[in-house]
């Protein structure tokens, strides 16, 4: 599926670029990128709002492109909330209902359930605008929830909430839509958002879909530097392929060769990315000469409290190192300008797909 | 929180207020003289608009003005309507313009619009002979030309109305199953009407109470209030013109009132989305 935008100028800017996605019925599907990468415009023309230049959105295997908003079995709860100001928060959550033409008993009966669900149930005759961030968030809930879509599209609805809100909602939405097995399409530029709530992540770069794969997958095996670095922190080092066997690769880098357990169907010769996180890496004060080990000097440590962030100096290379703030070990915390031995373990040397 | 205003200042203020409504009053005050000529005081009487009201002049006048102020409000509320909504509503590189273009019938001199009204509906009439038809001026030159005027207000307060207002909010509608037409009437209508309402009030004000354009656009045969009282008090100022244009204050005033408390928000209504 492609999209592009013109401009006020008539030039085109390409937003949305080859996506192919194929949602799963009933999961939390999370889109996480930065900021302008065309997240909510491909929310838009999953809902309808936007065509697609080329390309098709096909729902429940019926071909969507091109049907209007209002004939898709799609809601939105838009990052703004859009509530109609001039209704009360009843009439806001049944809005779409008696455009369905439902009334009476039904349509009490439904909207008070939805109004529960997210705990607004209190809130009935209130406007939207005599209400707090985090009820106006679970009204715009309610009243997408109750029409019972077949997709749920959300695109950032938390980001305008306070940290800890913030956090209550996350698990509030999890387990809503786990109780509701609803598909969720789920958009967040946070990544530990997307992380905690996810049962697949898309990571979008520049209109591109970089990743796709659960969570632990995209934070264990990022496929580029982008996602290596979006999802968390990552060392990237450079290298060049010198053997490969079944069991991975050998990669000549700056530190002497390194060996990974992927990599097995790489061809000798080739130009590389490692990537490792940081908690990965282990510090120690002696090499153990079981290989994988580079020598470093300690540059600067950060002190956050559940754990200390090393900056290392390695053969002209900068590493950051993380190590579990442990009682237990009071004497291993290191010191600035210590020389110490970096262990990387195979398992956790990934290999990127751009050298 | 009410702060103590330095005492120059509301002399000040009292003398501008004075100054802007003090003729009104002894018009009004004139209106209610039993004496046929205005400057002493020869007690209270309503008997001058009794005889407002005999006169067929005035009747005519009456009726004229009513008609032009109503028909010409109808038009330019709904075209003003929708000219606020598109302004809401496109984001194009027209906006600005298009605004810029609505505020100038505004605050462009009335003589000026009405001699270029003048002089557009002799083009057209000059256009009309050629095909055989022709028009006078009467009530549809003057209509027209009111609602030329009418349109920005109109416009100018349902964008204004709107302006706190998202866009996704009809795209919510839409989401919600309705229709284009139906976000419109359940959703966006709802929204502008006080808008509408309060520049639909304006409009009919304006219009009740214009003379210039009128003046320019109306020919001979056909007068409205104001202009009836123009040709009057050419002849000397009369407690039943008195009368008439305590009435035509009256109007204006209540209408005014009307408009603003449309407009002014609910206590409670926030700018945030
Ligand atoms: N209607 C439009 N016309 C032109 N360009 C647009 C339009 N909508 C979005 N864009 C551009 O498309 C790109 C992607 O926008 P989009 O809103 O999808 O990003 P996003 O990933 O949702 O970003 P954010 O996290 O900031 O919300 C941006 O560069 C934006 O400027
Ligand atoms: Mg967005």
């Amino acid at each position: 599926m492609f999209k592009s935008f013109r401009n006020a100028q008539g030039a085109e800017t390409r937003v949305l670029d080859d996506i192919d996605l194929d949602i799963r019925k009933g999961e939390f599907f999370s889109l996480l990128g930065p900021s302008g990468c065309g997240k909510t415009t491909l929310l838009r023309i999953l809902a309808g709002f936007e065509q697609p230049d080329a390309g098709a959105v096909l729902i429940g295997g019926r071909d969507m492109t091109g049907v209007p908003p209002n004939l898709r079995p799609v809601n939105t709860v838009f990052q703004s909330y859009a509530l109609f100001p001039h209704l009360s928060v009843y009439d806001n959550v049944a809005f779409g209902l008696r455009q369905k033409g439902i009334g009476g008993a039904a349509l009490r009966d439904r909207v008070g359930r939805a109004m529960e669900t997210v705990r607004i149930g209190d809130f009935g005759t209130r406007k939207p605008d005599n209400l707090s961030g985090g009820q106006r968030q679970r009204v715009a809930l309610a009243r997408a929830i109750v029409n019972e879509p077949e997709v749920l599209l959300l695109d950032e609805p938390l980001s305008a909430l306070d940290l800890k809100l913030r956090k209550e909602l996350q698990v509030e939405l999890s387990n809503l839509q786990e109780t509701l097995g609803m598909t969720f399409v789920f958009v967040t530029h946070d990544q530990e958002e997307a992380l905690v709530m996810s049962d697949r992540i898309a990571v979008m770069n520049r209109g591109r879909v970089e990743q796709l794969g659960k969570a632990e997958d995209l934070y264990e095996r990022p496929r580029t530097a982008f996602v290596a670095n979006f999802l968390g922190q990552s060392n990237l080092i450079p290298g060049k392929v010198q053997e490969v066997s079944p069991g991975g690769a050998v990669v000549l880098t700056e530190h002497g060769l390194l060996r990974t357990v992927y990599g097995a169907d790489l061809s000798v010769g080739r130009e590389v990315m490692l990537s490792i996180r940081p908690e990965k890496l282990r510090m120690e004060r002696d090499d153990e000469t079981e290989g994988n080990e580079v020598r470093a000097r300690v540059d600067d440590i950060v002190y956050t409290g559940a754990e200390n962030q090393y900056l290392l100096e390695a053969n002209g290379q900068r590493l950051v190192a993380f190590q579990l703030n442990s009682d237990i070990g009071a004497d291993e915390d290191f010191d600035y300008e210590e020389e110490v031995a970096l262990y990387l373990p195979p398992a956790s040397l990934v290999i990127l797909e751009e050298g | 929180m009410m702060r103590r205003t330095h005492p120059a200042l509301s002399a000040w203020a009292w003398l501008v207020y004075g100054f802007l409504y003090l003729p009104i009053l002894v018009l009004i005050i004139f209106s209610f003289n039993d004496s046929k000529f205005g400057g002493t005081w020869a007690g209270f009487t309503t008997k001058w608009y009794g005889v407002l009201l005999a006169r067929e002049d005035v009747r005519e006048a009456l009726t004229n003005t009513l008609l032009v102020a109503l028909s010409s409000t109808l038009i330019s509320t709904v075209l003003g309507t929708l000219v606020g909504l598109g302004l809401w509503r496109y984001s194009t590189r027209f906006r600005l313009p298009l605004t810029f273009l609505l505020v100038t019938p505004i605050v462009i001199p009335d003589v000026v619009m009405g001699v270029s009204l003048l002089m557009f509906y002799s083009l057209v009439r000059g256009g009309l002979e050629l095909t055989g038809w022709t028009f006078e001026n009467g009530f549809w030159t003057v209509m027209f030309a009111h609602v030329t005027f009418q349109i920005s207000y109109v416009a100018l307060t349902v964008r204004s109305r709107l302006a706190g207002y998202d866009r996704s909010l009809e795209e919510a509608a839409r989401d919600l199953g309705a229709s284009s037409v139906q976000s419109f009437l359940r959703v966006i209508l709802p929204l502008a009407l006080p808008g509408v309402l309060a520049g639909a009030l304006l409009a009919f004000t304006l219009s009740l109470d214009d003379f210039v354009v009128t003046y320019f656009t109306s020919g001979s045969g056909f007068r409205t209030l104001p202009v009836l009282i123009y040709t009057s008090v050419k002849k000397g100022v009369t407690p039943d013109i008195n009368a008439l244009s305590t009435l035509l204050v009256l109007v204006t005033v209540v209408a005014i009132i009307a408009a603003n408390a449309i407009m002014r928000p609910r206590p409670g209504r926030r700018g945030e989305a």
